[in-house]
């Protein structure tokens, strides 16, 4: 990847795109789950409340380059998910630093914003607009999400009448129809049969000859590997390792089999 | 296609990334379309299998009102002429702030299921909530002016301040929407709470029932409720014909005012807990 940068800049073959310094995140669970105000109140009264501290990312340091297609790795409950909550701005971490050089595109679990009652077309700008994209964009690329779809004779029927994969091919035409600076895929690369995967791949592979720097989450360690650049293994908050993706997933296969 | 610029700066630190009731209204007004597309979505998803459609928002309090009507007028007709208008100007507002407070927490709730996932400013879902009860609002508009011709009740002049009143109206209720619906992402209960409080405050407040029934000793308890001001900001210029006076008029733009702030900060000093817990 970092030839097409070279082509673009001519200097500095690696710029950082997302960087984490010493980010930790700490959730705070109360030890027994406190649901309703009246138990709340109860308890404060009797000063009972005890909260147990959980860190789902403890101390991780990482540097994702412009135009990488970076990959984690891990068992559930590692800090996967965690790790993309803080680099897309969703949860600010407790402690250390993240820094973003560019817009992030996330790719929403597919239709999720979307409502049934609503047709395929007043569903794409709504879900455009929960992606943060004004009017404008929206219209921009609207013929070119029908086409990608392949819905043009249904964009004006309801969704619910929508099949699944319909409701998801929808759902991937929205969320990739800008070319994104940054992308992130969490689990959701299985969209569709055979015919629309490939599209999707077609897609993915032009994002990166366009320089985008895609960071995905996946169980499918196959998929992966002929995808990323870089992989990172995370096991309880902490990255054991960081290296192309054959090495760390047979590192990663030696541990769990 | 083209290569993407790059940025020299970064787009995101979260050194130095804090919401504050600042940086908030700015995000909001990034998000506008949002704003739009959400009340767009619940007003068209409202009627979109019913076969009166729209027709709902005016037959809804038309239907309570008659009901009001019937049940009440052997009580309070001699107190109150043209009483189906006093009932009616007074369910619009309270209508309003029931709709707009309930949609703030239930569209909170909501929102907290992509809020967990995207980055969105949570504070899209409360105004959005106010945006639908307000295009409400003026929909309902329409069979009150029905019900004045029906009624013979006098159009007066006045009720051209009714604009100032829905701006007051308004900014109350979103300050409360905003307050109550980050209550009840950490405590849903809250969310039950607040019908059993709905229904007392109605009650505590002169909606259905002549404010000349409360007696004089008990009127200063009464006007500590906002509610109380702002229904009178309908009441004067719908009902009897004049403006609110000032000592009428600003114990209502402090309550607006003052519920907005309070609101707004308090929303937005929690901001940052809420993809930790909704």
């Amino acid at each position: 990847m970092s030839d097409v940068i070279e082509e673009k800049g001519g200097f500095a073959a690696v710029q950082p795109m997302i960087q984490l310094e010493n980010v930790s995140v700490d959730y705070r669970l109360p030890s027994e789950r406190i649901g309703t105000f009246k138990e709340y109140a109860i308890r404060k009264l009797q000063r009972k409340i005890r909260i147990n501290k959980f860190s789902a990312l403890k101390g991780v340091d990482l540097q994702i380059n412009r135009g990488e297609v970076f990959g984690l790795i891990g068992n559930n409950g590692a800090g996967k998910s965690t790790m993309l909550k803080v680099i897309s701005k969703v949860l600010k971490p407790t402690t250390g630093r993240v820094v973003i050089y560019g817009k992030i595109a996330p790719l929403l679990e597919l239709g999720a914003g979307f409502h049934p009652e609503l047709s395929g077309r007043e569903n794409v700008f709504l879900n455009g607009s929960l992606l943060g994209y004004s009017r404008a964009e929206m219209e921009a690329v609207f013929d070119d999400i029908v086409e990608f779809s392949e819905l043009s004779q249904f964009i004006d029927s309801p969704v619910r009448a929508y099949s699944s994969g319909m409701f998801a091919r929808l759902g991937f035409a929205v969320a990739t129809a800008h070319v994104p600076e940054i992308l992130i895929l969490d689990e959701i690369l299985s969209v569709g049969d055979e015919a629309f995967q490939r599209k999707c791949n077609n897609r993915m592979k032009s994002f990166q000859q366009a320089g985008t720097t895609v960071l995905m989450v996946s169980h499918a360690l196959d998929t992966l590997e002929g995808m990323c650049d870089r992989l990172a293994w995370i096991d309880h908050g902490k990255i054991l390792k960081i290296d192309e993706p054959r090495k760390v997933i047979a590192a990663y296969r030696g541990e769990n089999w | 296609m083209t290569l993407l610029a790059t940025h020299s700066k970064p787009v995101y630190d979260s050194a130095s990334y804090r919401v504050s009731a600042i940086s908030e209204l700015r995000e909001l007004g990034k998000y506008r379309y949002l704003i739009g597309q959400l009340i767009r979505r619940d007003i068209l998803t409202r009627y979109k299998r019913s076969v009166l459609g729209v027709a709902w928002t005016m037959l809804n309090p038309l239907g309570t009102m008659l009901i009001l009507t019937f049940v009440f007028s052997n009580f309070f007709k001699s107190a109150v002429p043209h009483y189906p208008v006093y009932i009616l100007s007074g369910l619009l507002v309270w209508n309003f702030f029931a709709q707009g407070t309930n949609a703030s927490i239930s569209g909170l709730v909501w929102g907290g299921s992509l809020l967990k996932r995207i980055y969105i400013p949570s504070s899209v879902f409360g105004v959005s909530a106010i945006g639908t009860a307000l295009v409400n609002l003026i929909i309902s508009l329409i069979p009150l002016v029905v019900v004045m011709l029906v009624d013979g009740a006098p159009f007066y002049l006045s009720m051209l301040f009714l604009p100032i009143s829905i701006l007051l109206l308004t900014a109350f209720t979103l300050g409360f929407g905003l307050f109550i619906s980050s209550v009840a992402v950490f405590f849903p209960d809250v969310a039950e709470m607040y019908q059993v409080l709905l229904t007392a405050w109605l009650y505590l407040t002169p909606v259905i029932y002549p404010e000349s029934l409360i007696s004089a000793k008990w009127l200063p308890f009464y006007k500590i409720n906002p509610m109380y001001w702002m229904v009178k900001m309908f009441r004067l210029p719908i009902f009897e014909g004049r403006i609110p006076s000032w000592q009428e008029f600003l114990p209502a733009l402090a309550w607006a005012a003052g519920m907005l702030v309070v609101g707004w900060l308090y929303f937005t000093s929690k901001t940052e807990e809420y993809a930790y817990r909704v």
